[in-house]
C-alpha cells in the first residue's frame, strides 16, 4: 500500500530513549528490559533522584524543572539520543508525544519516532480536518454547523437538519460560558439569544456553532494498532466516562453493557479511521455514545494513552512491546481474529489532589507509601516510591492501579480490595474518593456517563465519620507500642541488655499505672485513659466506654502492621505514625488521629497542626504582606503563595508581632516550611 | 570417628545444662487451698491500702492542687519517667497509722527508682496535697533513705520539689539531730561530690531550708508562676523588714532565672519542667557499666501465684524454700551449693532477669554447719562479685547446751561477720519470720542491704510473741517462787496475753514499713520483678572489693 512505501523503515532497536518521566517512562523501560532493549532516560533538575532515572540503563540531565526547558525541549532530547546512540525515541504520553515537528525532526535525524507518521498526527490534531476525514471514511460523526452565515434563519435550519436536541456553542467559548441547549425547535430562538448575550459579555464575540447534543453521554474509546504495512487492528473499547475537571479518573475495558454487535461496529469504525490516515503504532479513537449506544467520532489520540493497560489486561498483550516491534518494522504480532477479549479490567488513577476541595491538585512528599502486592491480575503503574516528592511542576498523578477479573463484578471487587491497601501519607489523595466512587451502586451497575460525579455528588462525598472508640484504642495502642520501641533503643546504648526497667510494662508496686492521654480529632480533643495491666494488656477508657486492648507491632518489609485485639476482636491494620499523627489503614477504611503537641514543643516541631504560619504546600511566594515588627491580628494575611497554579493566602494563626520573615518574594517554599516567626504576646497567649 | 564427634558435642551440650528446682504443688490439697486463700486476702488488703495511699491527700487538697494547673505528684513522676517505665516505689506505707489521727499517706513524699532518658534515677517527689508537703519526721527519714539508696547504688537524683518545709509543730523531731532535715543538704553536697547528679525541679514552694534543695542541686529547673524559692517568705520578710513583696517577685522563676541565677532552666508549666528534667538527664553523659555477666532471661517454670498456696500466712507451717526459689529465678534454674551439708540453709547460684545472684534461703533453724556453709557461700559471692539475695524466714540460731558447747555463737558470728562485711549488693526479702540473731545472719536492716522488702504475711521481732511471753512469764514465775508467792495459770495467761498482742502488732509488716524498717511491702507474686528491678538498680554502682573481718575459728 501507499503507507508501507512511505514509511517502511526496517531497523533494529537495541536502545530506546524515553522522552518522558514518571510512570509511563517506567512502564516503557519495563518492557524494554524484558525485550533486551537498553533504555535511556532524560531528567530535569527535580527528577534527578526519581524512579525512572534509577530504572534506566543510562540517564541524561536535560535542564531545569520547567517542561519548556526540559521534557519539551526537542533539541536537547535529540542531542541525548545522538549522544547515547539510541535508535529510537519513545515519547510516552503528553510532552512531545503528539508533536508533529518532533516526529519530523526525529525522522530527519534518522531516529525512529515510536508513534504514527507526522502526517497522521497533524491530520488528527486539527478537529475540523479529522472530522472531515472520518466522515469521508464512513465513520459516524457528530453533526454540526460551523459556518460563517450567522443569521437566525440559517442557524435554525441547520439545527433542524442536525436534529434536536442541539447544543448552541460560542466558537470562542469555554468553561460552559456562551453555551445553551435547545431541546426543541420551540425554544431554539430563546436559547440562541441567551447564548449570544453571554458570549458577547464574556468574549466580546457572538459567533455560534451548532452541534448535536448528546445527553449524559458516555466516553467510549477504541484502542487501535497499525503497522507499516497498512494493516490495522482494534483491541476493543474502553469506557472512560467517569471524569472530574474533564479528566479521566477511572477507566474500564470492555465498556459495560455494550453488546458484541456494537463492540464489533465500534472496532471496525475505529480501524477504518486509523486506515484513513495510514496510522502506524498505538492510537485511540474516541467516541461519544448516547443512551441508545449510538456512537459518534470525537477525535483520535495519536499516542499510547494513560489508560492503555486495561486494554492489555483484557487481550493479554503488551502494547509497548507492540510499539517497539512495529516501529522496528515488524508486522502486527496478532491478527484481528487472534485478538480475543477475556474478562474485565479497571484502572483507577491515584492523584495527589483534594476531592473535598474541588479536586484541587496537590504536591508534596510521599512520607508513607504502601501498595497492594502486584501480581498477574494486579498492576501498579507508578513512577514514585516512598520518600519521593510529587512535584508541583508536573502531573500530580501518583499511580495507576490496574486490576483484572473474570467479569466486571470480580474486577470491581478486586479494585476496591486493592484500593484499600493503597495507603499514602504526606499529601491528600483521591483514594477514599475512588473507593466511594467504585462502590456506588450505579457504578456497580455500569450506569456510567460523563456527568456521573456531579449527578451523584452527595453520595460520593459522605459526611466525614468520627473514628469509633475501637479505632481510638488502636491509635493509642500504636502510640504506646511505638514508645516502647523508642525505649528499647536506650538498651542498645549499654551492656545492660535485659534490665526489666527497659520493659515498658508500666509496672507499679501494689497499684496499677494509669495514664491520661489526649488525642485530637480535627479540632476536638478526646481524652483517653490507659491502665497498664500486669499481664501486659491495657484497659482503655474513652467516651464512657472501656476497652480491653492488647497487641504488638509487626514489621513486614517496610510496612508496620498493628496486630491488635480490642475487646477480643482481632485485627491487623497498617499503622503509620508521622509528624504527631497516627494513620490507621484497614479494610474498613482509613482513620487519622492526631496527638496534640505540648505548647513548649511547638517551636521545635515541624508540624503545622499547631497553626504556625507554614506553607500549606510547596510553592512560590508571590507576595510578602508583612515585615518584621508588624503587629498582626489572628487571620490577617501574611503572604500570598502560588502553588499548583492556585493562589493561597497564608494568614496569621494568632495575634502577635512578626519576629522574622523567612522568605522573600519570588522564593520557593517547601510544604510545611515556616514562613514567619511570631513573637508570642504574653496576654494573648495566657488563656 | 563420627561417633566421637557426637559424644563431644553432646557433652558440650550437657555441660551447659542446669538442673531446675521446684515441683508441681498439689493445688487441691486443703493446706494449699487454705494457704492460697489467706495469702490472697493479705495481698488484697495490701492493694486496697496502697490504692488509698496512691490518692495522697484528701479530695479537697487534690482539687485545689490541680485547679492551679499543677500535676499530682504521681502524674509528675509518670511524665518524668520514660513512657511505660516501671517505677520501683519505696515505702508506700511510710507514716501508716504513725501519727494517730493525722494521716500522712506515703509519708507525704514519694520516692523510688525509674528510668529517665534511659538512666535509672532516684526520684523524690513531695506531695503537696499531704499537709502542704511539709516534712514530718518520717518524711525526712524517707527522703534520707532515698538519698542513701542513691549513694549506695550510684543513682542520679531528681527532686520534684513542692514543699512548705519542716512541719513546724514537730520541729524538734525534724530539725536538730544528725539524721534530720539538714542531712538532706549534707547528702546533696556529698552525693554531688561523688559524681552522683543532683537535679531539682521547683514545682511549688521551696521555703527556708527547702530553698537549699534547688540551690544545692547541680542543675535546677523552675516553673514560672508556680515555683518559688526564698529563705524567708513574704510574711517573714514583712515581719523582719516591713517590706511588702509578692511571692513571685520575691522568689519566682523570672527572678531566679534572670537575676539571681539560683535556677538554670525556665519552664512554662509542669509538663515543660519535666521535659527539661529529662533533657538534663540526657546531658549527664551517663553510661551504666555492668561488672557482671548477663544472660537472656527466662520466665520461671511455675506460676508466681503458687507462692500463695506454698507459703500461706501460718508461720508455723514448713515449706521448702526451693519451691520459692523455683518461682523467682530464671527458668527455675538453681545451682545448689553444698546441698547435703547444713541443709537448714539453702545456698546456690541462679539468675534473675539475666543478672547473676547468689541465693541464701532458710529451710529451718540455723545450726553451726548451716552458719559455716552460709559464711563460705558469702565468701564465694564476694570473690566472684555476685550479688547476694537473702530469703529470710528464720526463727533464729539453734539453742541448747549441746549447741552452745558446739560453738554456735562462734559459728553464727562468722556468718554475721561475713554478711556485715560483704560489699557485693545485698538484697533481703523477708518472706516469713524474722527473729533474733537470725535477722542478723540473714542480713536484716542493720546489715545494710541495698534493698529490704517484706511479704504481707511476714513478722519481725526480737523473738516470737509466744516465746517472749513465755520468757517473761518464766522470769516472773521464778521471781514469785523466790518470794514464795503463787503464780496461777490464770495470772500467767493474763500476763502473756498483752505481750503476745503487742508483739503481734509491732511485728506486723505495716508497723515496720510505717517506720521505714524496710523499703516496702510487696505482693509475693511480684517478688521476681521487684528483685529484677532492684538488681538492675544496684548494678549501677561500681564494684567494691570486700575485706572480711576476723573470723573466730
Amino acid at each position: 500500500t501507499k503507507g508501507s512505501i512511505r514509511h517502511a523503515s526496517v531497523g533494529r532497536i537495541e536502545k530506546v530513549l524515553i522522552a518522558n518521566r514518571g510512570e509511563i517512562a517506567c512502564r516503557v523501560m519495563r518492557t524494554a528490559k524484558k525485550m533486551g532493549v537498553r533504555s535511556v532516560a532524560v531528567y530535569s533538575d527535580p527528577d534527578r533522584h526519581s524512579m525512572h532515572v534509577a530504572m534506566a540503563d543510562e540517564a541524561y540531565h536535560i535542564g531545569p524543572a520547567a517542561s519548556q526547558q526540559s521534557y519539551l525541549c526537542m533539541d536537547k532530547i535529540l542531542d541525548v539520543a545522538k549522544k547515547s546512540s539510541a535508535q529510537a525515541v519513545h515519547p510516552g504520553y503528553g510532552f512531545l508525544s503528539e508533536n508533529t515537528e518532533f516526529a519530523e525532526l526525529c525522522k530527519r535525524e534518522g531516529i525512529i519516532f515510536i508513534g504514527p507518521p507526522s502526517s497522521a498526527i497533524r491530520d488528527m490534531g486539527i478537529k475540523s480536518t479529522s472530522k472531515y476525514i472520518m466522515s469521508a471514511a464512513g465513520v459516524p460523526i457528530i453533526e454540526g454547523y460551523h459556518g460563517e452565515d450567522q443569521s437566525d434563519e440559517r442557524l435554525q435550519s441547520e439545527a433542524a437538519r442536525i436534529g434536536y436536541p442541539v447544543m448552541i456553542k460560542a466558537v470562542r467559548g469555554g468553561g460552559g460560558k456562551g453555551m445553551r441547549i435547545a431541546l426543541s425547535e420551540a425554544e431554539f430562538h430563546e436559547q440562541l439569544e441567551s447564548a449570544r448575550r453571554e458570549a458577547r459579555k464574556s468574549f466580546n464575540d457572538d459567533v455560534m456553532l451548532i452541534e448535536k447534543f448528546v445527553e449524559n453521554p458516555r466516553h467510549v474509546e477504541v484502542q487501535v494498532f497499525g503497522d507499516q504495512y497498512g494493516d490495522a487492528v482494534y483491541l476493543f473499547e474502553r469506557d472512560c466516562s467517569v471524569q472530574r475537571r474533564h479528566q479521566k479518573i477511572i477507566e474500564e475495558a470492555p465498556g459495560p453493557g455494550i453488546s458484541p454487535e456494537v463492540r464489533r461496529k465500534l472496532g471496525e469504525a475505529a480501524v477504518r479511521a486509523a486506515k484513513a490516515v495510514n496510522y502506524v503504532g498505538a492510537g485511540t479513537v474516541e467516541f461519544i455514545m448516547d443512551a441508545q449506544h449510538n456512537f459518534y467520532f470525537m477525535e483520535m489520540n495519536t499516542r499510547l494513552q494513560v489508560e492503555h493497560p486495561v486494554s492489555e489486561m483484557i487481550t493479554g498483550t503488551d502494547l509497548v512491546e507492540w510499539q517497539l516491534r512495529v516501529a522496528a518494522g515488524e508486522k502486527l504480532p496478532l491478527t484481528q481474529e487472534q485478538i480475543v477479549l477475556r474478562g474485565h479490567s479497571f484502572e483507577a488513577r491515584i492523584y495527589a489532589e483534594d476531592p473535598n476541595n474541588n479536586f484541587l491538585p496537590g504536591a508534596g512528599p510521599l512520607l508513607h507509601l504502601s501498595t497492594p502486592q502486584g501480581d498477574q491480575c494486579t498492576r501498579i503503574e507508578t513512577g514514585v516510591r516512598e520518600g519521593d516528592e510529587v512535584s508541583a511542576h508536573y502531573d500530580p498523578m501518583i499511580a495507576k492501579l490496574v486490576v483484572w477479573g473474570e467479569d466486571r463484578s470480580a474486577a470491581l471487587k478486586r479494585l476496591r480490595y486493592c484500593l484499600r491497601q493503597y495507603n499514602i501519607v504526606g499529601l491528600n489523595t483521591n483514594i477514599d474518593f475512588l473507593l466511594s466512587l467504585s462502590g456506588h451502586p450505579e457504578f456497580e451497575a455500569g450506569n456510567v456517563h460523563t456527568s456521573f460525579i456531579p449527578q451523584h455528588y452527595d453520595q460520593l462525598f459522605p459526611a466525614v465519620q468520627r473514628p469509633s472508640g475501637e479505632v481510638l484504642c488502636q491509635a493509642a495502642l500504636g502510640l504506646l507500642l511505638r514508645e516502647k520501641q523508642h525505649t528499647e533503643k536506650y538498651r542498645n546504648q549499654s551492656s545492660d541488655m535485659y534490665s526489666p526497667f527497659a520493659s515498658s510494662n508500666g509496672r507499679r508496686l501494689n497499684v496499677l499505672h494509669c495514664r491520661n492521654l489526649t488525642l485530637q480529632l480535627g479540632d476536638n480533643k478526646v481524652p483517653l485513659s490507659v491502665t497498664y495491666n500486669p499481664d501486659g494488656t491495657y484497659s482503655m477508657e474513652t467516651g464512657g466506654q472501656v476497652f480491653h486492648v492488647s497487641g504488638e507491632l509487626q514489621l513486614e518489609g517496610d510496612v508496620t502492621y498493628l496486630w491488635c485485639s480490642v475487646n477480643g476482636v482481632l485485627s491487623r491494620p497498617k499503622l503509620v505514625i508521622l509528624d504527631n499523627t497516627v494513620h490507621i489503614f484497614s479494610m474498613e477504611g482509613s482513620a487519622q488521629v492526631d496527638v496534640p503537641v505540648p505548647k513548649f514543643l511547638v517551636g521545635v516541631s515541624g508540624s503545622s497542626a499547631q497553626g504556625g504560619a507554614v506553607a500549606p504546600m510547596t510553592g512560590t511566594i508571590e507576595k510578602v504582606l508583612v515585615k518584621v515588627g508588624d503587629s498582626v491580628q489572628k487571620g490577617d494575611p501574611l503572604m500570598v503563595m502560588i502553588a499548583m497554579k492556585m493562589e493561597h493566602t497564608i494568614r496569621a494563626p494568632k495575634a502577635g508581632v512578626i519576629k522574622r520573615v523567612f522568605f522573600k518574594e519570588g522564593s520557593q517554599a517547601n510544604r510545611h516550611a515556616a514562613l514567619v516567626e511570631m513573637e508570642e504576646e504574653e496576654g494573648a497567649e495566657a488563656e | 570417628r563420627h561417633r566421637s564427634v557426637n559424644v563431644a558435642v553432646s557433652r558440650l551440650y550437657h555441660a551447659d545444662k542446669v538442673a531446675t528446682v521446684g515441683s508441681q504443688p498439689d493445688s487441691q490439697s486443703p493446706v494449699f487451698q487454705e494457704n492460697y486463700e489467706r495469702m490472697q486476702a493479705l495481698v488484697k488488703e495490701l492493694k486496697d491500702r496502697a490504692e488509698r495511699i496512691k490518692l495522697g491527700g484528701g479530695e479537697k487538697a487534690r482539687n485545689l492542687h490541680t485547679s492551679r494547673g499543677k500535676l499530682l505528684p504521681r502524674e509528675r513522676i509518670d511524665r518524668l519517667l520514660d513512657p511505660g517505665s516501671p517505677f520501683l516505689e519505696f515505702s508506700q506505707f511510710a507514716g501508716y497509722q504513725l501519727y494517730g489521727k493525722e494521716e500522712v499517706p506515703a509519708g507525704g513524699i514519694i520516692t523510688g527508682i525509674g528510668r529517665v532518658s534511659g538512666v535509672e534515677c532516684i526520684i523524690v517527689a513531695n506531695d503537696a496535697t499531704v499537709k502542704g508537703g511539709t516534712y514530718y519526721p518520717v518524711t525526712v527519714k524517707k527522703h534520707l533513705r532515698a538519698q542513701e539508696i542513691a549513694q549506695q547504688n550510684y543513682l542520679p537524683c531528681i527532686y520534684l520539689v513542692d514543699s512548705g518545709g519542716a512541719n513546724l509543730p514537730r520541729q524538734a523531731d525534724v530539725f536538730p539531730d544528725r539524721d534530720h532535715f539538714g542531712r538532706i543538704f549534707f547528702n546533696q553536697a556529698r552525693l554531688s561530690s561523688e559524681g552522683i547528679a543532683q537535679i531539682a525541679v521547683v514545682m511549688g514552694s521551696c521555703t527556708a531550708g527547702g530553698a537549699y534543695v534547688p540551690a544545692m542541686a547541680d542543675e535546677s529547673i523552675i516553673v514560672r508562676k508556680q515555683g518559688t524559692i526564698f529563705l524567708g517568705g513574704p510574711p517573714l520578710v514583712k515581719a523582719a523588714t516591713g517590706e511588702e513583696v509578692s511571692a513571685e517577685d520575691l522568689g519566682g522563676a523570672d527572678l531566679h532565672c534572670r537575676k539571681s541565677g539560683v535556677t538554670d532552666h525556665y519552664a512554662l508549666d509542669d509538663n515543660h519542667a519535666l521535659h527539661l528534667a529529662r533533657k538534663a538527664v540526657r546531658s549527664l553523659n551517663y553510661k551504666k557499666n555492668l561488672d557482671v555477666t548477663v544472660e537472656p532471661p527466662e520466665a520461671p517454670l511455675f506460676p508466681a501465684d503458687e507462692l500463695y498456696g506454698i507459703v500461706g500466712d501460718n508461720l508455723k507451717r514448713n515449706f521448702d524454700i526451693r519451691e520459692v526459689i523455683a518461682r523467682i529465678v530464671d527458668g527455675s534454674k538453681f545451682d545448689e551449693f553444698k546441698a547435703f551439708y547444713g541443709d537448714t540453709l539453702v545456698t546456690g547460684f541462679a539468675r534473675i532477669f539475666g543478672y547473676p545472684v547468689g541465693i541464701i534461703g532458710n529451710n529451718g533453724v540455723l545450726f553451726s554447719e548451716s552458719a559455716k556453709k552460709g559464711t563460705h557461700f558469702i565468701e564465694l559471692c564476694c570473690q566472684r562479685n555476685i550479688p547476694l539475695l537473702f530469703l529470710q524466714n528464720i526463727t533464729g540460731f539453734m539453742v541448747g547446751r549441746e549447741y552452745e558447747a558446739g560453738g554456735i555463737a562462734k559459728d553464727g558470728a562468722k556468718m554475721v561477720t561475713a554478711v556485715a562485711c560483704a560489699n557485693v549488693p545485698k538484697i533481703t526479702v523477708i518472706i516469713g519470720g524474722s527473729y533474733g540473731a537470725g535477722n542478723y545472719g540473714m542480713c536484716g536492716r542493720a546489715y545494710g542491704p541495698r534493698f529490704l522488702y517484706m511479704w504481707p504475711n511476714s513478722r519481725i521481732s526480737v523473738m516470737g510473741g509466744e516465746q517472749a511471753a513465755t520468757v517473761l512469764a518464766t522470769i516472773t514465775k521464778d521471781q514469785k517462787a523466790r518470794e514464795g508467792k503463787e503464780f496461777t495459770p490464770e495470772q500467767e495467761a493474763a500476763m502473756k496475753e498483752p505481750i503476745i498482742k503487742r508483739f503481734e502488732e509491732e511485728g506486723n509488716p505495716y508497723f515496720s514499713s510505717a517506720r521505714l524498717w524496710d523499703d516496702g511491702i510487696i505482693d509475693p507474686a511480684d517478688t521476681r520483678l521487684v528483685l529484677g528491678l532492684s538488681l538492675s538498680a544496684a548494678l549501677n554502682a561500681p564494684t567494691q572489693k570486700t575485706r572480711f573481718g576476723v573470723f573466730r575459728m
